[in-house]
């Protein structure tokens, strides 16, 4: 992460419309994914790398794109790294 | 031409004895956003598209071989030693019947590959976008598996190829980018 | 049937490492022709990758049969394991 660069959250949340009606147990909050191909632009040389084992772990030599899925089962269990 | 190596482009581990979910992974190895199409969609493209752009979509589709090669090894090594019974248990026996425990071109509910899940337009715009379009298809997938699998080994893997989407995606939109031909002129990235 | 060793899952993870760097470089060289330090990142990455798999191939055999490895005799490229198999 270059100094001065803003860091968007690559998660956000909506709240669906809850029916007296509805079957189900509501699930009042949804997630969904806003990666970070979709704040950065082209990007800008020089940016933070990872070491070469790191980036391979990661998934990508540059940290600014480091953006790890979980299922909620995962984060209840604390499986993040 | 191409060559291959005797490697995975990732170590692949799976820890547990599970074959149900090798019945949801064959979405991502033959399946309409699978690794499969994404291969052949930008390696068939790249014979119509502008110069600056032909080394990223061969690259790039050569790298999705690398990503089938990792699914064909989480399924196979979930179903290497599953009996018909286990397959039929795993919701596999439909598979079974036709596959024996071979892999097979299909997704997660059996339908075949088909070229018509892919498109070259012979328009670069029309293409990259769908090309984006397709990264980000594969990524909700790998979301999806993931919300799927209780496997930790496995779901590192998957974690991996979804980062790679991501990653993909970006080249393309940077390819959007150079073809417009306004970089120089504006600076603003 | 033999089976691997543990050390050379390690020492393959090495080549991984270093292949994947030289793969993301490669990727963003194509929109980024001009960055030399992304360039010499690059080419000190191949000559890393070259000597990693020079060394891994005398222990566990050639990675490739195209040309880009020398064989030993007998021709070992052909024995398991495969990638998907260890
Ligand atoms: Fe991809």
């Amino acid at each position: 992460m270059q100094k001065g660069m803003h860091m968007p959250s690559w998660y956000k949340t909506y709240h669906p419309y809850v029916s007296p009606m509805d079957p189900c147990p509501p699930i009042t909050t949804k997630r969904y994914s806003t990666p970070p191909n979709l704040y950065l632009g082209f990007q800008p040389p020089g940016l933070e790398q990872f070491t070469p084992s790191a980036a391979l772990k990661a998934g990508t030599l540059w940290k600014y794109f480091y953006d790890p899925y979980y299922s909620t089962r995962e984060m209840k269990k604390g499986v993040r790294e | 031409m191409w060559f291959y190596e005797k490697k995975l482009q990732y170590p692949v581990k799976v820890s547990t004895c599970n074959p149900m979910l090798a019945k949801f992974l064959i979405e991502q190895y033959g399946g309409a956003d699978g690794e499969l199409a994404a291969a052949l969609r930008y390696l068939n493209q790249r014979y119509s598209i502008p110069d600056k752009v032909v080394g990223l979509l061969t690259d790039i589709g050569t790298e999705e071989f690398a990503h089938l090669e990792m699914i064909a090894t989480m399924v196979y090594k979930l179903t290497k030693d599953a009996t018909p019974e286990q397959m039929k248990a795993a919701g596999l026996g439909d598979h079974y019947a036709n596959h024996d425990n071979a892999l097979f071109y299909h997704d997660a509910s059996g339908v075949p590959w088909t070229a018509a899940y892919i498109q070259a337009k012979g328009d670069p715009i029309a293409d990259l976008y769908e090309d984006i379009a397709a990264e980000e298809k594969a990524r909700a997938t790998y979301q999806w598996l993931i919300d799927l699998s209780d496997d930790p080994d496995l779901n590192d893997g998957l974690r991996y190829l979804r980062e790679r989407e991501v990653i993909h995606s970006q080249r393309f939109r940077e390819a959007v980018e150079i073809l417009k031909e306004e970089r120089d002129s504006k600076k603003i990235f | 049937m033999k089976q691997v060793p543990p050390q050379y899952y390690s020492e393959l993870e090495q080549i991984q490492a270093i292949d994947f760097v030289i793969v993301e470089l490669a990727l963003y060289l194509h929109t980024h022709p001009d960055d030399l330090d992304a360039i010499q990142q690059y080419n000190e990455s191949v000559k890393r990758s070259k000597a990693l798999k020079r060394n891994f191939e005398k222990k566990y055999g050639a990675l490739t049969s195209f040309g880009y490895s020398y064989s030993r005799h007998p021709w070992e490229y052909k024995e398991a394991p495969w990638p998907w198999q260890v």
